[in-house]
């Protein structure tokens, strides 16, 4: 057990090295000095940019750049954005807590949806409903979502008045953010109705973004489902004389789980993709806007920490889910 | 009774392997009608200068945000109505089909072709080359394809060419892993022993006999492609890093459609419309294709 969580560690040390040599580069690959990319200043005299380069360590050979980047970045420094002179990691963690709200509620959805869908579609093999389920997944998969949150807003807000287009609380009220996270934050502070306006402002983000989980997550368990009803154990259970329910929700279903979960696992960098899109159309002041705000400010030291501490993430979660599935399906441990 | 024999013979005789793709192929009603519609919008697109009632560029100044022909207010003369510049929708749709597709074979050419010759070397050959090959194909899979695409794009600047060569690199690992695969399973088969013993050189093996029995899994993931790139370029195009204004793309035409959102449904609703029913038209294709091509699922 501990042999196969070491081996994985090892394994991620590699990739993170990669995603270090890209955020590096990217910086020297961007067509300008770096000088001015990083210091952000413009019209530098000769002395200046002299004392900013020696500042920001780029007279130096570019290996021990790299080194310095790196010794930086295991030590939370990711330099300091150009527009707002903040370090890039403080940025990031205020701001990091809106994404998890948001990504957290989508896979919320699509769990509660998408496992029961796929499961009914599954037993029901063939019938209307497990048609319309395929259907209805394959056309969320193919959903360009930066549409389907307008068409959400056209249809919600516009129309039928019930949610607010953007933003995270209304502007009503005035509550202290202590933990980042509006739903909490809301409960917490003393206005009534706060937390109501919070989650009215959560749910549409939450439904775009849960969309392409939960068209994958449907039709992952249906799949998974029907693998396991043919099993040799379900004939079994049902020739006992189990109820129905019992044989679809007690023994198929347990182990229609496990790919599901890991599904479920890597779903991390999807819901991570679509939070750029989705908080930059609601106004959702999350990690996703701020780095597609930084890409046109060109505040380039924040595209570079940014994408690194994303990538770095979806890095972690997969490692987890990885290490998860070892605990629960001893096969894999033990067959690498 | 010879002739007995032949006629016998020709009804036992396994269809031509044309026929009974296609045969499988038709069962799946969904891929049929995904064709169809991929060849349509191919047709449109081919001849958008002639389909087309205007140019995507001409700005009618007396017809801004016309509505479409059967609401009130809307003419004929706009179809699907115009923009806020007056630019007829209609028209954009069209020549945006021409770029979407385009887009769609230029990153599905590059990335296939790097894919393949990556893949079936790092296969054929292993050793160092094969890990560290895999390995950066590894790292690109761990970014979403979206933010390694924003990256490149960063770096090369904003335009529809480089978001072209950004989704390119962004889904090479795909094509280079489901090559690579495929060539360690027919490397070890007896037909390539034997085709090596006859004396044949690796560039023979590699591309001659290994590659054509490589290639079911990679029609498959091409078709998947298509909807891969066209919703990741209108995804940059929708973010201003992909088509620049006026260029009539799908996903540049959504980028300022927000603001419209109270007063102009079409203008908001029918860029995407055109973007999900040719992504969807590509999924539902490319299961059919799997269905028919792999053999396990056949019944």
């Amino acid at each position: 057990m501990i042999k196969f969580f070491l081996n994985r560690i090892a394994m991620i040390i590699p990739t993170f090295i990669g995603v270090t040599l890209l955020t590096f580069a990217l910086i020297h690959l961007i067509p300008g000095d770096p000088v001015v990319l990083i210091a952000g200043e413009r019209g530098i005299t000769p002395e200046r940019h002299a004392i900013l380069r020696a500042e920001l360590g780029l007279d130096k050979p570019i290996m021990v750049q790299y080194g310095r980047y790196v010794w930086g970045v295991l030590h939370g420094d990711l330099g300091k954005s150009i527009v707002t002179k903040q370090p890039v990691f403080k940025e990031f963690i205020t701001l990091f807590p809106a994404t998890v709200e948001l990504s957290f509620f989508a896979l919320i959805l699509a769990v509660l949806f998408g496992i029961p869908a796929g499961v009914i579609a599954g037993v029901k093999r063939g019938s209307v409903f497990d048609h319309s389920v395929m259907g209805l997944s394959l056309t969320g998969y193919s959903m360009p979502i930066f549409w389907w949150a307008l068409l959400m807003i056209l249809f919600f807000s516009v129309f039928l008045h019930w949610t607010p287009v953007s933003g995270r609380l209304s502007a009503l009220f005035w509550i202290d953010t202590d933990t980042g996270f509006m739903l909490i934050d809301a409960l917490r502070s003393d206005e009534k109705g706060a937390f109501i306006s919070a989650l009215r402002h959560l749910i549409l983000p939450s439904i775009v973004l849960g969309t392409i989980p939960l068209a994958v997550i449907a039709r992952m368990t249906r799949s998974a489902m029907l693998e396991v009803l043919s099993e040799d154990y379900v004939r079994t259970a049902r020739a006992k004389g189990l109820a129905p329910w019992r044989v679809i929700g007690i023994h198929a279903l347990r182990n229609a789980l496990i790919p599901v979960i890991t599904v479920i696992g890597l779903q991390t960098g999807v819901l991570l993709a679509g939070a750029i899109l989705t908080e930059t159309i609601f106004a959702w002041p999350g990690v996703g806007k701020w780095i597609v705000e930084s890409i046109r400010r060109r505040d380039y030291p924040s595209v570079q920490g940014g994408i690194l501490l994303i990538s770095s993430l979806i890095i972690l979660v997969n490692l987890i889910v990885d290490m998860l599935y070892g605990v629960v399906n001893p096969r894999i441990r033990h067959t690498r | 009774m010879a002739e007995f024999v032949s006629t016998d013979d020709r009804s036992l005789a396994p269809p031509h392997p044309l026929r009974e793709f296609w045969s499988y192929f038709c069962e799946n009603k969904g891929a049929l009608v995904g064709l169809c519609f991929i060849v349509f919008i191919t047709i449109v697109a081919l001849l958008a200068e002639y389909i087309a009632p205007h140019s995507p560029f001409e700005q009618y100044r007396d017809a801004l945000l016309t509505p479409p022909a059967w609401l009130e207010g809307g003419t004929w003369t706009y179809p699907l109505g115009t923009d806020d510049l007056g630019r007829d929708i209609l028209s954009r749709l069209i020549h945006g089909a021409r770029l979407s597709l385009l887009v769609g074979v230029i990153v599905v050419t590059i990335s296939l072709a790097a894919g393949i010759l990556l893949g079936i070397v790092s296969g054929y050959v292993g050793g160092y080359f094969e890990t560290m090959v895999m390995r950066i194909m590894d790292i690109m899979l761990a970014l979403p394809s979206l933010l390694l695409a924003m990256a490149i794009v960063t770096i090369l600047g904003p335009s529809l060419k480089n978001a072209i060569l950004a989704i390119a690199i962004v889904v090479l690992p795909h094509y280079v892993r489901l090559t690579r695969a495929a060539t360690i399973t027919e490397k070890a088969k007896d037909y390539v022993i034997s085709s090596r013993v006859c004396g044949a050189g690796p560039l023979r093996l590699m591309f001659i006999q290994i590659l054509p029995n490589c290639m079911a899994p990679l029609i498959v993931q091409a078709t998947l492609g298509f909807s891969t790139a066209i919703l990741d370029a209108a995804a940059l195009g929708f973010l201003g890093m992909g088509a620049q204004p006026p260029t009539p793309e799908w996903g540049a035409m959504l980028a300022n459609a927000l603001q419209f959102i109270q007063r102009a449904w079409w203008v908001v609703t029918l860029p995407g419309l055109a973007i999900l029913s040719t992504v969807l038209a590509f999924n539902l294709a490319g299961d059919g294709l799997r269905d028919a091509l792999d053999p396990k699922l056949k019944r």
